[in-house]
């Protein structure tokens, strides 16, 4: 029975040689290698910070809620009948 | 147009042009998996060359489209971040679950098939030719389980402490995972991907009958892609037979959208084309009863009494109820006291279904765009009756071998393929742009999922995305059309 290292180095060689063998396949690789790198490299990092990066999951939670019951004009005028409703 | 408006519209630019990739990927799966196990089964290298083709166009289309999802992700934590933190529970276990099967099952197996024909043995690629398709069917499922949520969300609870709709239960997670909403989605889109990948295949094969190529290995591919197609076609219909009903008992004004109907009612009429109407149809299609009620647009605005005999608040009273929801909300993050509290988390629960309604201005808010939503869907199904009868008439006269000199024949069955991607993106502009004003229904509008984000931000990353998709678009379908041209290996018979 094969050992683990065997099994790894089979792997190994298995996606090597399939690369180095490739033909047409290049060109997509490269490809997608380009991809990851404008992906990650460049718009993750300078277009798409994540809005709540750098809080806390209790901050986040803050911030949220206080936009979840931030007052638009149509629920100010209701939220005083609504208080009494529930005497709140 | 505002922040909302741009980030939607990048939202539907990113989405729409991820799926043009995955629908090709999980049809041509299955189409070069049959003819790998004919191959298999034969022991004829025909058959292997064949499949070889088609594999090596499923790899360009992979490769392109690999990792255009990961975008979506982006956006939902840069313009979208209210509602990611908002559903971050709810999200993070079905997108994780992808993401690992995605990357393990389909790396791994694609890998196999890929590099392995000389590898490994017969059986080992067989296997992991119908797994890598098998492994992106999968993946599909977990991303469609999240979108279903925001469709019906059901399993989960919404925690005034954290702002977070959470699962607490193993219960909760199997009532998520087997919400009918995402149930039906999966068949619908998994089996529209049949059917792209069946006219893709046909398509492509008749391009080179016109060009009197490799008659063989086309004619074989149209047999198969036929097939697959033509169950694909069937299959679309009965999950959007599902995905009706459910509509119309979770989203009735997406339904109602769809159909651009008014004023509802019993054995309510299907419209073909405005004018064209045939009575009683809706009512069977949307509840399989041509007694079922169907409410019309107003109706959903002024409340209506359900098939189940439930009365169905007006959409003033949702909103009422929804701001009574969004007051105890604010209170209970504020207050200390042990009392006020716990009247506020009831006053809460006993409002939250409709706490989205909370934020809407005034009750027609809640209509989406009729006109996109009622054509879109009848582009959906008049390409898709439209693509049935080409895989038909193709794949019979395939199989009689009479489709020599039939050129219009062919010719149409290429112009099928631009036509079967706009079926599948007018099924997701019906399904995404019917639910609006809501990202959760009922829970959270879009105008409060939004972060807090300048236009010109969101309208920079659009033009940079339109940009840099189109340009990988454009190397796609050169490398498409360069494989393409170059052929399959079998002899040009």
């Amino acid at each position: 029975m094969k050992s683990f290292k065997d099994t790894m180095t089979a792997v190994w060689h298995f996606y090597r040689d399939g690369f180095r063998n490739m033909t047409w396949g290049r060109p997509l690789v490269w490809l997608i290698l380009l991809k990851v790198v404008i992906l990650f490299a460049i718009l993750r990092v300078f277009f798409f910070k994540p809005a709540l990066a750098g809080l806390d999951d209790e901050q986040r939670s803050r911030v949220v809620g206080e936009r979840l019951v931030a007052p638009t004009p149509a629920t100010q005028e209701n939220a005083a009948s609504a208080s009494d409703t529930y005497n709140l | 147009m505002d922040v909302i408006v741009w980030s939607r519209i990048q939202f539907a630019m990113t989405a729409a042009y991820h799926w043009l990739f995955v629908p090709l990927t999980l049809g041509l799966a299955l189409v070069m998996a049959i003819m790998e196990t004919i191959y298999v089964v034969k022991k004829d290298e025909f058959w292997k060359k064949t499949a070889q083709f088609w594999v090596k166009l499923f790899a360009i289309n992979f490769a392109v489209g690999i990792a255009t999802g990961i975008i979506l992700e982006f956006e939902f934590g840069t313009n979208w971040s209210n509602y990611s933190w908002f559903v971050g529970d709810m999200f993070g276990a079905p997108l994780a679950i992808e993401g690992i099967l995605a990357f393990f099952m389909e790396a791994t197996f694609f890998a196999v098939m890929f590099f392995g024909w000389e590898k490994v043995s017969k059986r080992f690629h067989l296997a992991s030719t119908w797994l890598t398709g098998i492994g992106a069917s999968i993946s599909a499922y977990w991303i469609l389980v999240a979108n279903g949520w925001m469709q019906n969300p059901v399993g989960t609870t919404f925690n005034p402490e954290t702002v977070r709709s959470e699962m607490a239960s193993a219960q909760a997670f199997w009532e998520v995972i087997s919400n009918p909403v995402a149930v039906s989605k999966f068949f619908h889109a998994i089996t529209s991907g049949w059917v792209t990948g069946g006219v893709f295949v046909v398509g492509i094969s008749c391009w080179y009958l016109l060009k009197n190529r490799q008659r063989k290995f086309a004619r074989a591919s149209i047999l198969i892609g036929s097939i697959v197609g033509i169950v694909g076609s069937f299959a679309v219909m009965l999950s959007g037979d599902a995905s009706g009903v459910h509509a119309a008992e979770f989203q009735p004004m997406k339904l109602a959208a769809a159909e651009g109907l008014k004023d509802g009612g019993r054995r309510a009429a299907f419209t073909i084309v405005p004018g064209v109407r045939i009575p009683g149809m809706l009512s069977i299609l949307a509840t399989h009863d041509i007694d079922g009620y169907v409410p019309g647009i107003n109706d959903i605005l002024n409340g209506y009494t359900d098939n189940e005999g439930n009365e169905i608040p007006s959409v003033a009273e949702k909103m009422a109820m929804g701001r009574k929801a969004l007051v105890a909300l604010s209170l209970y993050r504020s207050t200390d006291d042990p009392s006020e509290k716990a009247e506020a988390r009831y006053a809460l629960e006993e409002n939250v279904q409709y706490m989205g309604y909370g934020h809407l201005e005034k009750p027609e808010d809640v209509i989406p765009p009729v006109g996109i939503v009622f054509w879109a869907f009848r582009f959906m199904i008049g390409l898709g009756m439209l693509m049935l009868l080409e895989l038909l008439v193709v794949g019979w006269l395939a199989w009689k071998d009479k489709l020599t000199g039939k050129r219009w024949l062919m010719i149409a069955a290429l112009v099928c393929i631009p036509l079967v991607y706009i079926c599948g993106q007018s099924g997701w502009i019906v399904a995404e742009v019917g639910r609006q004003p809501w990202t959760i229904q009922g829970l959270l509008p879009v105008n409060v999922a939004i972060s807090s984000l300048s236009a010109g931000a969101v309208k920079t990353t659009f033009f940079l995305f339109l940009a840099i998709f189109t340009l990988f678009l454009v190397i796609e379908i050169r490398i498409l059309i360069g494989a393409i041209k170059k052929g399959p290996e079998t002899s040009n018979e």
